[in-house]
């Protein structure tokens, strides 16, 4: 055995060159002759392009080339895809208007590309941006949901009502008939708050063409270079896959944003080919505020039908989904197959019927973001529950626990498509219920109350979907990709081993779990074992990381490469040792004979098949280098409970989080050091969402919350020491039983602190508040209570 | 940024006729504002003359019933200075909840006071604590020199060289932060010093700091949390947007000089 297997806080083996200063980040390389991009945007949110006149840039000095939308066009340039296709209740595709990388003939939101300037320096290529006279006819903006659906003004012409599509899941008369049976009905109306993702490092890429063998090369802040390829080239810019390779270095942080096949990628690589010179371009920040897609933007009303005792009977639920100006990559599948399929949540409500419209607005793209569709499914549903406990006069506690789905109910078949594999939320409850000293809140709060601190307490559980995907399911659902992932596990002949993995690190510490992986099969030290992904020349091929499904999906390549490698490894052991294959056994990285003394070590074996003097050459290749690629049978369902204190200050509505546990089931925990701080990483999310963070756009579409001055993200100080604790179910759709982690704080956490607060001013007759909770929003919800009950 | 000319001053004279004898010449500080105000092409000064090497802009002295602080010092240095600590722990503490370390290490009160941000802290204390401006041509009472959002009684080329606050009988600083960019959503700064009692406010004002004369009339007539609390503060003139209603900013000026008061003690 080594210390650096499954299970072990191995420390994150790539936080040395990350925390010294050491990382290759994208704008940290620089290729010869390399020029720079400056990328002029629209400040208007709706206008048409009568003309862009370029002269007077291409003539500034250090000025290469100013390209537009109709040097694109003229090249025939494709527009970005989406990557899936949903339908209409009526069977009909969703309307997909054109998604030019530089704009044609309209800019439809504040940041859409308008020009590329290529200069010798980034300050000249800025220059010579400022010296395009460009003339737009201003339109009106659309920018919340219902206006646009009222269809005042077209984003795309060609779309009417701004909606994109309408789109129904689950039992429609089913839900009828329960909603006419039952006691009572519970309905709420949320808006899941818009939110900007800000990764540490901002978007970045350089692109480059070789004369001489045709080979485009983009470097890029990608948490997927092989979609990107296959985005890109398939379909884009029509360049072969041979002839194009992209590189995603290291990667500061994505959380969702970094997924997608962003313009400024296809413009450079196209420019790329036309100036003849490497180009790079960096985001500023203010950049990546107003183009980075979004998060989240829902409007849902909700009606849950309960009968007398508080057992749920059916659930209704219509979702307005904003996408933004265009249809991002999973931009569709977000609100709709990522959403509401998840609507059943830890619950047994027989019956479910959902409706989701999606809406084109004058606003960045919105898309996935850490969660994506799961966050604001659990959201509606926790906050539901608690108002329908509040409404009936049952104990949260009690509401949910009488309705949870038990632990011998699973693989538990939902009334919305999914079949959660294994799970038990109600011992997770449990756990946190004990660990956050429940039972002591009055108390807490009574102390809280003397120091004149208003205190409440709230609870979420939750259940989500990740592990994406299995590739049939997706493909039956609409996707127009493989989600399968794939590994090579190259044994060198020293015995020192290197993975290449077809997902991407980018903080999650993969280089570090995915080691202790091999450390754990190979029986070799974690120093032995290097992790190899982002370049699509080195790599096999992939489909990167997002949905919390790199170890959930990634992880079984490897494992199942490494078992392959072992199979062989037997077979060269056998002809070594002069046994029978059958007789051979590998245990702590020695390969022995059963019932002899004789044993040879793992790097014996790899020298041997790399210097094949004594070899099974007729049954078997030189060699230790070996493939897999994996497919899911289900997704995982990672789920648990987390349980947020608050002591609100009346006098100016701020909260504090006095205490957050989390009990989360992530099935098999490979490295809990790393989990821990997934989790931590994640609830710090979304408290962010629940309290700080929102985008706001004002009715002309201009970005007003467009830097850290105006939007706010969590800090050190917002949070409070977490108390997370994981309590697994082995996970029964892999072979590695893990279900993923990425997701969960950010998907269980926001409810919980919601519900805490609205706890909180109960007592003083409020009884909705929206996020983020600011301060100000509490105030006013204080003062308007005040009002109404001084009204009554 | 767009191109300039840079200087370092050797000397305030030095400084003060190099910014004026340029097209478009300005004074850097700390640049903590002026920098990230040229990274985003806002300004296009032709000339910066920078003020680090002036030694003698730098530093707090100690004139008895005033402490005069150099327009140089940074933020950190006003927060750890002993003087400031023990004779106006209130403006220590204020200067010690300007933004962030790497801010207060750079940050300068005479670029916070020129600057005149509506949400900046010193202006509070500048004004509550009644002190003098003192530039390179003359003496400018606080009342004198606050002259709405980001504008100033100092001409083209006018150096501030120095800040003058006399010593308050007691004083204190409350600040409600911005949630966004932590600067003053609304700071309030109480002072009774000689028997006149005087209350600022910075961050809630269209026009920048101003006087709230109904809560000094209020701590006049006694000096307590309450009485401060218990002003019902109009909110004709303040700051609406999206973090906070000129309403709640009403109401938080009341609580912040509640606050503050128990601070001054
Ligand atoms: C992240 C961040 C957070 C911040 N948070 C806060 C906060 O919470 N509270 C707060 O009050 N401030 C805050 N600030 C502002 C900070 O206090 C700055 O230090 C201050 O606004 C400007 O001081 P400076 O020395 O950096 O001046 P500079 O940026 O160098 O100059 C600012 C302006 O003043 C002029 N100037 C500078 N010195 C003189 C002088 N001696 N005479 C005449 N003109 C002069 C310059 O020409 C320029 O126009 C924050 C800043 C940042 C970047």
């Amino acid at each position: 055995m080594t210390d650096t297997g499954i299970g072990a806080s191995v420390k994150r083996v790539e936080d040395q060159r990350f925390l010294t200063g050491n990382g290759n980040y994208t704008d940290d390389i620089n290729r010869p002759d390399q020029s720079h991009a400056w990328i002029l945007r629209s400040p208007h949110a709706h206008a048409t392009l009568k003309s862009v006149d370029t002269s007077k840039a291409e003539a500034a000095e250090g000025v290469i080339a100013v390209l537009t939308g109709a040097d694109m066009a003229a090249d025939g340039v494709g527009g970005l895809p989406c990557g899936w296709q949903i339908h209409n209740k009526d069977g009909s595709p969703m309307l997909e208007p054109g998604h030019p990388p530089l704009a044609v003939d309209k800019v439809r939101y504040v940041g859409d590309q308008v020009a590329i300037v290529i200069a010798e320096t980034r300050d000249a290529a800025r220059d010579g941006a400022e010296l395009i006279e460009v003339d737009y006819g201003v339109l009106d903006a659309v920018i919340d949901m219902d206006g646009a659906l009222a269809g005042g003004s077209l984003v795309h012409d060609n779309v009417p009502n701004n909606r994109c599509f309408d789109w129904e899941l689950g039992d429609k008369n089913g839900v009828d008939e329960a909603f006419s049976k039952a006691d009572h009905v519970v309905s709420i109306d949320l808006v899941n708050n818009r939110l900007i993702p800000n990764a540490m490092e901002p978007r970045a890429a350089i692109s480059e063409f070789d004369r001489s063998t045709g080979q485009y090369t983009l470097y890029t802040t990608t948490q997927n270079p092989h979609v990107i390829r296959l985005l890109m080239g398939a379909f884009v810019l029509q360049i072969p896959e041979h002839k194009l390779r992209v590189i995603a270095p290291d990667v500061g942080g994505g959380f969702g944003s970094k997924i997608f096949h962003y313009a400024e990628e296809a413009i450079l690589t196209w420019a790329a080919g036309k100036v003849h010179r490497p180009i790079k371009w960096t985001a500023e920040r203010s950049e990546s505020f107003a183009t980075d897609a979004h998060g989240r933007d829902h409007e849902t009303h909700a009606e849950l039908a309960l009968d007398k005792d508080g057992a749920f009977l059916g659930l209704r639920v219509a979702t307005k989904a904003n996408v933004g100006a265009y249809l991002s990559t999973f931009g569709s599948s977000v609100p709709t197959y990522l959403y509401a399929t998840l609507l059943a949540g830890v619950y047994t409500t027989p019956v479910i019927y959902a409706e989701v419209q999606t809406v084109f607005t004058n606003t960045v793209p919105v898309d996935a973001y850490r969660g994506a569709g799961r966050p604001e499914c659990t959201y509606l549903l926790e906050r539901l529950v608690n108002k329908a406990a509040r409404e009936l006069g049952i104990d949260p506690v009690e509401i949910r626990k009488k309705n949870m789905i038990q632990a011998d109910q699973y693989p538990y078949q939902t009334p919305v498509a999914l079949q959660y594999d294994c799970g038990d939320i109600p011992a997770s409850f449990e756990s946190a219920l004990k660990a956050a000293d429940y039972t002591g809140f009055e108390k807490r709060r009574a102390a809280s109350e003397k120091d004149g601190k208003l205190r409440g307490i709230g609870i979420s559980t939750y259940v989500e979907a990740c592990g994406i995907a299995p590739s049939a399911v997706a493909g039956a659902l609409g996707a127009r990709a493989g989600l399968y992932e794939s590994a090579q596990v190259r044994v060198h002949p020293t015995g020192s081993v290197t993975v290449f993995t077809g997902t991407h690190n980018h903080g999650q510490g993969h280089e570090t779990t995915f080691a202790q992986l091999v450390s754990e099969s190979f029986g070799i030290p974690i120093e032995h074992v290097e992790i190899s992904h982002g370049d699509t020349d080195q790599v096999q091929f992939g489909m990167g990381t997002y949905g919390s499904r790199s170890l959930a999906v990634g992880g079984p390549a490897i494992l199942n490469a490494c078992n392959k490698v072992i199979d062989k490894a037997k077979k060269i052991a056998a002809h070594i040792m002069e046994a029978d294959v059958s007789d051979i056994e590998f245990a702590d990285g020695k390969f022995t004979v059963a019932g002899t003394d004789k044993e040879m070590a793992f790097g014996e074996i790899s020298l041997a098949a790399y210097v094949p003097h004594n070899y099974p050459i007729e049954e078997i290749e030189p060699g230790l280098d070996e493939n897999a690629f994996y497919d899911p049978l289900n997704f995982s369902f990672p789920g648990g409970a987390h349980i947020c204190e608050v002591e609100v200050d009346p006098d100016t509505g701020t909260t504090e989080i006095v205490g957050f546990t989390a009990v989360d089931d992530v099935g098999r925990v490979v490295n809990p050091m790393i989990v821990a701080g997934q989790v931590h990483g994640g609830l710090a999310q979304g408290v962010g969402q629940a309290i700080l963070e929102g985008c706001v756009y004002d009715d002309d579409g201009q970005l007003l919350t467009g830097s850290y001055m105006d939007y706010t993200m969590p800090r050190a100080d917002n949070l409070p020491s977490f108390s997370v604790a994981t309590q697994s179910v082995m996970g029964a759709s892999n072979p590695l039983e893990v279900k993923g982690v990425g997701e969960v704080g950010a998907i269980g956490s926001p409810p919980a602190v919601v519900n805490a607060i609205l706890d909180a001013l109960a007592p003083l007759g409020v009884e909705d508040i929206s996020m983020p909770t600011t301060s100000q929003k509490v105030w006013q919800a204080i003062q308007d209570s005040n009002v109404r009950q001084a009204a009554e | 940024m767009y191109q300039f000319n840079y200087q370092k001053a050797g000397s305030a004279d030095e400084a003060a006729s190099a910014v004026s004898s340029a097209e478009d010449g300005r004074f850097l500080a700390g640049g903590m504002t002026l920098i990230p105000t040229l990274k985003q092409r806002l300004a296009q000064p032709s000339d910066l003359v920078d003020l680090a090497d002036v030694n003698d802009l730098a530093g707090v002295s100690d004139g008895g019933d005033s402490i005069t602080i150099g327009a140089m010092t940074r933020h950190v240095d006003v927060a750890t200075s002993n003087v400031v600590q023990s004779k106006i722990p209130a403006l220590a503490s204020l200067a010690d909840n300007i933004g962030d370390p790497q801010v207060r290490n750079r940050g300068t009160i005479g670029g916070s006071v020129a600057n005149n941000d509506p949400a900046a802290d010193y202006p509070a204390a500048v004004l509550a604590l009644n002190a003098t401006v003192i530039t390179n041509q003359r003496e400018i009472t606080a009342e004198d020199f606050f002259d709405g959002m980001f504008t100033t009684a100092l001409e083209d080329g006018e150096l501030i060289t120095a800040v003058r606050f006399p010593v308050p009988d007691k004083a204190g600083y409350a600040k409600f932060p911005n949630p966004a960019s932590r600067y003053a959503l609304v700071g309030v700064m109480v002072a009774q010093t000689g028997g006149e009692t005087r209350v600022s406010v910075t961050g809630a004002g269209q026009d920048g700091v101003f006087r709230a004369a109904e809560i000094e009339s209020a701590l006049s007539g006694s000096w307590s949390a309450d009485a401060a609390k218990g002003v019902k503060m109009s909110d004709d003139g303040l700051n609406a947007d999206i973090h906070a209603s000129a309403e709640y900013r009403a109401h938080l000026i009341s609580v912040m000089a509640s606050r503050a008061v128990d601070a001054a003690g």
